[in-house]
């Protein structure tokens, strides 16, 4: 992005509006956690959320402790890791499904009873089965984005318009050449909403999966935001946990933003509509 | 604007096929399901798509038109019967039988020039040969200017028009097209006429048009084939002996035209009054419109 670019952006009317939302927010905010102090009497459970004043004192003593950039680095490796994974085997796996019919009534029947399964039930098994605690992390982030990708594209690739394919067909072209500039384009945009979707089920996976699993190595700091919060909460440091919470929101909005940009440079064809 | 470019751009490229073409439909008949819910779609269908002619099928919505197309096309096989193209029978979809189907259907994720050149690069065919073909067939459907854009970036004629290109480039022996101009608005679509109909004169290709429009069919034909009502048959065929070229303005003025206007109508009118007792609803609707159009 060219900087005229991010300055009109900057100086934009949505972009207004969402500082503006935001401080409002941010004020509501201030207002709740202070109630208390200010009419000295309890309200119930709003005094009791640390103010935003409060959690980015504490965010600046955390901005310079390699251990909290540590959570941000080990989430975001799992995050990518078994989002990737569940790319690379998902969208085969999906469009083999939808143009392979034995393969369908193989493979299908088995998907659905594990799908309804969620992640986080696996953690158990996981752990029991993986060798090491990260592996089965990461098997279970990979879950959480699978299903999801996979269910999308199959749909995706099963609702292109029959005339599309017929008339490549009687133009001439093989059926791998149908595949490839055919079925493929057409299932693109599935493949992209499948995996911004799996990408927010990933994200919610990992932070559950690390509480459970524990600090991990590097004296706690491996265990990622999700560690992060956990031990923030035993610690009784409610300002850190709210912390970690806004760390996870901002760490999900760059993904999204990031796959929604990698998703607008596939598929440029649906920004003409 | 469609004359114009078809005046500046003469062809220096060879776009009619080779040989003439015929296609034969003897007897054949389509049953969709088996057992108590079947529907018989086609029953003995006989007529002949002659070479070298504008042959233009009409028959009431819903009556199997389409499916007849499918057969044709080879996308699918009838289930008595057998269909023949210069004596042969039609096992497949193949691209001397190109069809352009009632919605568009251009691929929306390639440009107009992709789209065109979507035959030639599927069967390996990328020489200069073929690109200064697509380029000329650009300049004649008037899109030259509009070569990298998506069809979702074109006008309901341009894609139409574009549908054509991608098509021609294939030199198909026989052209079908499947209600093409359905949908579009009454002003592009009588320049659609005339423009579709100026492609057709240049080339005299063997041209299958299927319509539910009686105008579009009589501007259009060299031949009129009338279906029945399900399961379908060809019920009449007229000559349709105005001469060409035709001019939209003229063409209702001519007392030719009018009389078989209402012969189609007359005809039609039966049709739909059969399955209107039969209480299909499409052929309500048909009754309704065209019982107003004959006031």
């Amino acid at each position: 992005m060219n900087i005229t670019k991010l300055k009109d952006k900057i100086l934009s009317r949505a972009f207004f509006r969402g500082v503006i939302a935001i401080s409002i927010f941010l004020i509501i905010w201030e207002v709740g956690a202070r109630f208390e102090s200010w009419y000295g009497y309890r309200v119930p459970w709003i005094g009791l959320i640390p103010a935003p004043t409060a959690v980015f004192e504490s965010w600046g003593g955390l901005i310079g402790d390699p251990s909290y950039w540590m959570s941000w680095q080990m989430s975001f490796m799992r995050v990518l890791g078994g989002f990737f994974a569940a790319m690379i085997l998902g969208i085969p796996f999906g469009l083999f499904m939808a143009v392979n019919r034995t393969f369908h009534d193989t493979a299908f029947p088995t998907f659905e009873i594990l799908r309804p399964i969620p992640p986080l039930a696996w953690v158990p098994a996981s752990i029991i089965f993986w060798p090491t605690a990260e592996l089965s992390i990461a098997f279970v982030t990979f879950l959480g984005a699978f299903y999801t990708i996979v269910i999308n594209v199959l749909g995706g690739a099963k609702s292109i318009n029959k005339q599309y394919l017929q008339a490549a067909q009687s133009m001439g072209a093989s059926q791998w050449d149908i595949f490839r500039r055919v079925v493929l384009p057409a299932t693109l945009p599935s493949i992209v909403v499948g995996s911004a979707v799996g990408m927010g089920i990933t994200w919610e996976v990992v932070v559950a999966a690390e509480m459970i699993s524990g600090g991990g190595g590097s004296g706690g700091a491996g265990g990622g935001l999700g560690f992060f919060i956990w031990n923030s909460y035993v610690g009784g440091s409610y300002e850190q946990i709210v912390v970690g919470m806004i760390s996870i929101g901002i760490a999900g909005y760059f993904s999204s933003e990031m796959l929604r940009n990698l998703g607008g440079f596939l598929t440029p064809w649906l920004k003409t509509r | 604007m469609s004359t114009m470019n078809l005046e500046t751009a003469k062809p220096k490229v060879e776009l009619r096929s080779q040989n003439s073409s015929e296609i034969v439909v003897n007897n054949v008949s389509k049953v969709y399901g088996g057992g108590p819910f079947a529907k018989e779609v086609i029953k003995d269908c006989s007529f002949t798509i002659e070479s070298n002619k504008l042959t233009v099928m009409i028959g009431p919505s819903g009556c199997g038109k389409s499916t007849l197309i499918q057969l044709i096309a080879g996308f699918e096989t009838p289930t008595s019967g057998e269909i023949t193209m210069n004596g042969k029978p039609i096992t497949g979809p193949g691209k001397d039988r190109l069809v352009l189907f009632q919605e568009s259907a251009l691929f929306p994720w390639m440009t107009t020039y992709d789209n065109i050149m979507y035959g030639p690069r599927a069967r390996g065919e990328t020489g200069k040969e073929v690109t200064e073909l697509a380029d000329f067939l650009l300049t004649k459907v008037g899109l030259e200017a509009f070569r990298d854009k998506y069809p979702a970036q074109l006008s309901g004629g341009m894609q139409r028009r574009a549908e054509l290109a991608r098509a021609m480039i294939n030199k198909p022996e026989i052209m079908i097209l499947d209600e093409p101009f359905r949908g579009l608005d009454n002003m592009s679509k009588e320049l659609m006429w005339e423009y579709y109909a100026n492609l057709y004169e240049e080339d005299r290709n063997t041209n299958f048009f299927i319509t539910t429009d009686i105008d579009e069919a009589i501007f259009l034909a060299d031949r009129l084939i009338i279906m029945t009502n399900l399961p379908t048959q060809a019920r009449h065929v007229i000559e349709i002996d105005i001469p060409r070229p035709r001019k939209i303005e003229d063409i209702f003025a001519n007392q030719r035209a009018n009389d078989i206007k209402k012969e189609v109508m007359t005809l039609l009118h039966e049709e739909a009054m059969k399955s209107f007792s039969g209480g299909s609803k499409a052929a309500a609707d048909f009754l309704e419109a065209y019982s107003k159009r004959a006031e």
